[in-house]
């Protein structure tokens, strides 16, 4: 995609294909000789594994919707009689289900990997933001899909968060109707959804296509943040890459396989076992995990206006990390006191998500989950508008290795501690 | 480990909760009616390797039928998933059987009609194809029957419950627990304290010799429990044995593939670092 080609078109099929269409060359470039950073380490295989898992969604999605029936009287009765009565249907929704929530965790260790070795910096931003809108668009579609099965929490679920939009002055009633496609969630609604939900996974297929066009134009970052020098830094993407990746793919599926064949309904809230019912309300309406850090801010708010702003707010933050991050160093390796601040980010994350699960007026030891839900909304806020761009101005980084090669291959006395 | 602070946290719990009680006899208000936790009983089912008790289904099924479907409904059982591979394990023709001595509402007679020249429904043996009847033509009718209470659909009772068999399990068992002072069930309710708010409205379900068991097993209200909640877990995941048998078939094979890939791994980079 950038750079020369190496590719030479060996039979006389390969040149006409290339004279017309060089998909072929495009293939050979980015996939085989690619020049990738010698010292990528685990984390860098997510990209792959979040590869699999959006065409593992769309495959089983695809045989799910052949059975699925989109009908507020009929939708809880078809996702039952596909767990029965269709062949392996039960494997198949069991993977979807389950493939959602692996497919956040993945996503949720690639966003934490590309914060802690800033790979959102120069020039990788747009890469970054790219990926902000991949994130927001797997939230839509998990949000829909959850909406799909029409359980108890599939129907509350889409009433809070279809209602957080009538908290809009003077419109807000409006748009909600609007979403509705009447005065409430209802068959109008799931009809929508689905066809959302069908929808969206190919818009992120296509701009996980702008993600990699955009990754291949600098190529990867690395542990070390620093820039690849010379060739001595790189090895071509096959076979290091593809064999790394597919390993590391395998241990992930393994973990995977546990939870559809020995946990399927670990994720799921036992609620959406029954069927939608708007006049029976939940005690607790709680959303899926990849969700509660965003719901624990909301509930913290006591405005609601002010609630959906705040949650907006965390997303819409992470588009301008790559301004708020001065630091002249990518990677928190040589960040002393940046590298604390993630990890107690990384922590304030997971209270967060703590928070949100339990109910609203829940304490622990005596302090009241609300207000801790208060002070990690602010932790969030502040790391990113303040401690980020002061905490790169102020801090001295440690000494950055001459390249990366000399820090894999030899001269230990040059690699940084870990 | 867990099951004996489970025990523990339990115990704690009651005594906490009776000791208050006593303490605050007069203040009927002051009872905290949080559900308790389930009680800690074991199934065949659980684990990686666990499967139904054949046994145990037969008996559930048993228990269910004479029991529990004179007010629930199953709607997503059909007479056929009695024969099926991981079920209670009946042949066709028991199954057959046991669809025929059910009866279903019929389908529109040649004239067209649907009731005889009293009004009643036309009703017509049950075959394999089958759903399980329902009890009530419809939830008004239910609630009308059940002072005002819905019985809820047993299909998938176990996994649309927090704490699954063992809260089932619990309710089950849990009416001949001594309401403690203080506490009196509202009219028309029941004292239950593995129900929140320990008012539940359905009536006592089981007693000693409900059923009788024709495979000499002594119909214990335990015992009765226990068969009818293996029967409702297998109702709401009937492909379970199917499930964890593949489970372990899929990670052999993916343990094995990760080890070659390792191997490969290993080599393909002993030189580049």
């Amino acid at each position: 995609m950038s750079g020369p080609s190496t590719y030479t078109p060996k039979s006389g099929l390969e040149k006409w294909i290339d004279a017309r269409l060089p998909l072929p060359r495009l293939m050979h470039d980015t996939m085989q000789t690619f020049p990738t950073p010698r010292n990528l380490n685990i984390w860098y295989t997510f990209g792959g594994i979040l590869t699999f898992c959006l065409m593992v969604q769309i495959l089983t999605g695809v045989v799910l919707a052949m059975h699925y029936v989109a009908n507020a009287n009929l939708a809880f009765d078809s996702v039952e009689a596909i767990m029965r009565d269709v062949n392996y249907g039960w494997l198949i929704r069991y993977i979807h289900a389950n493939g959602a929530s692996m497919f956040f965790l993945a996503v949720y260790i690639h966003m934490f990997r590309g914060l802690y070795y800033g790979s959102y910096k120069a020039p990788r931003e747009l890469i970054w933001i790219i990926g902000v809108l991949i994130y927001l668009l797997m939230m839509a579609t998990a949000f829909f899909g959850y909406v799909l099965p029409w359980g108890q929490m599939s129907f509350w679920g889409a009433t809070v968060i279809t209602n957080l939009f009538s908290a809009i002055p003077v419109i807000g009633t409006h748009i909600a109707t609007w979403l509705w496609g009447d005065f409430s969630v209802g068959d109008a609604t799931l009809n929508r959804f689905f066809s959302l939900h069908y929808l969206l996974p190919f818009i992120i297929a296509a701009v996980v296509g702008l993600h990699i066009w955009a990754l291949h134009v600098p190529g990867n970052n690395n542990p070390l943040g620093i820039d690849v020098k010379t060739p001595q830094d790189t090895v071509p993407f096959h076979p290091y890459y593809t064999v790394k990746d597919a390993f590391y793919l395998v241990l992930f599926v393994i973990l995977f396989a546990v939870f559809v064949f020995y946990a399927p309904n670990f994720f799921g809230n036992p609620d959406n076992y029954q069927q939608a019912n708007p006049l029976v309300t939940p005690p607790d309406i709680v959303p899926e995990w990849y969700l509660l850090p965003f719901y624990a801010m909301l509930r913290s708010i006591p405005s609601k206006l002010l609630g959906v702003i705040v949650m907006g707010g965390a997303i819409v933050t992470l588009v301008f990390i790559p301004w708020l991050d001065t630091s002249r160093v990518r990677s928190n390796r040589f960040r002393p006191t940046m590298k604390w601040l993630f990890w107690f980010f990384a922590a304030v994350c997971v209270i967060l998500g703590y928070c949100g699960a339990q109910p609203v007026d829940a304490a622990v030891a005596g302090i009241p989950l609300v207000w801790v839900a208060r002070l990690a909304t602010l932790y969030y806020f502040g790391f990113f508008w303040v401690l980020m761009p002061i905490i790169g101005l102020i801090e001295t980084p440690k000494k950055l290795p001459a390249s990366i090669a000399q820090s894999v291959l030899g001269d230990a006395a040059a690699t940084p501690a870990e | 480990m867990t099951m004996h602070l489970k025990t523990l946290s339990l115990g704690l719990r009651a005594g906490l909760a009776f000791g208050l009680l006593a303490s605050t006899a007069a203040l009927a208000e002051g009872v905290d009616t949080k559900r308790l936790h389930p009680k800690d009983v074991t199934f065949s089912f659980e684990g990686p390797f666990g499967t139904y008790d054949r046994g145990a289904l037969q008996r559930g099924y048993q228990v269910y039928k004479e029991v529990c479907a004179a007010c629930h409904a199953a709607n997503h059982l059909a007479f056929h998933n009695l024969s099926e591979p991981g079920g209670p394990g009946f042949t066709e023709a028991q199954a057959k059987a046991l669809a025929a001595a059910a009866k279903v509402p019929a389908e529109p007679n040649d004239k067209g009609e649907t009731t005889d020249e009293n009004g009643t429904p036309l009703m017509r043996p049950a075959i394999l194809a089958d759903k399980f009847p329902s009890p009530f033509p419809n939830e008004q009718a239910a609630r009308a029957n059940n002072g005002g209470a819905l019985p809820p659909d047993l299909s998938m009772i176990v996994k649309a419950r927090e704490g699954g068999p063992q809260y089932v399990y619990s309710i089950l068992t849990g009416f001949h627990e001594k309401a403690p002072h203080g506490f009196a069930a509202t009219e028309g309710k029941y004292f239950n304290p593995y129900f929140e708010g320990w008012n539940i409205g359905m009536p006592p379900p089981l007693a000693a010799n409900s059923v009788t068991y024709s495979d000499g097993t002594k119909a214990t209200i335990e015992q009765e429990a226990h068969d009818v909640t293996v029967f409702l877990t297998w109702a709401g995941e009937p492909k379970m044995e199917q499930r964890k048998q593949m489970g372990f078939g899929v990670l052999i094979f993916l343990v094995a593939l990760a080890g070659i890939l390792f191997a490969a791994y290993r080599r393909v980079w002993k030189d580049a670092h």
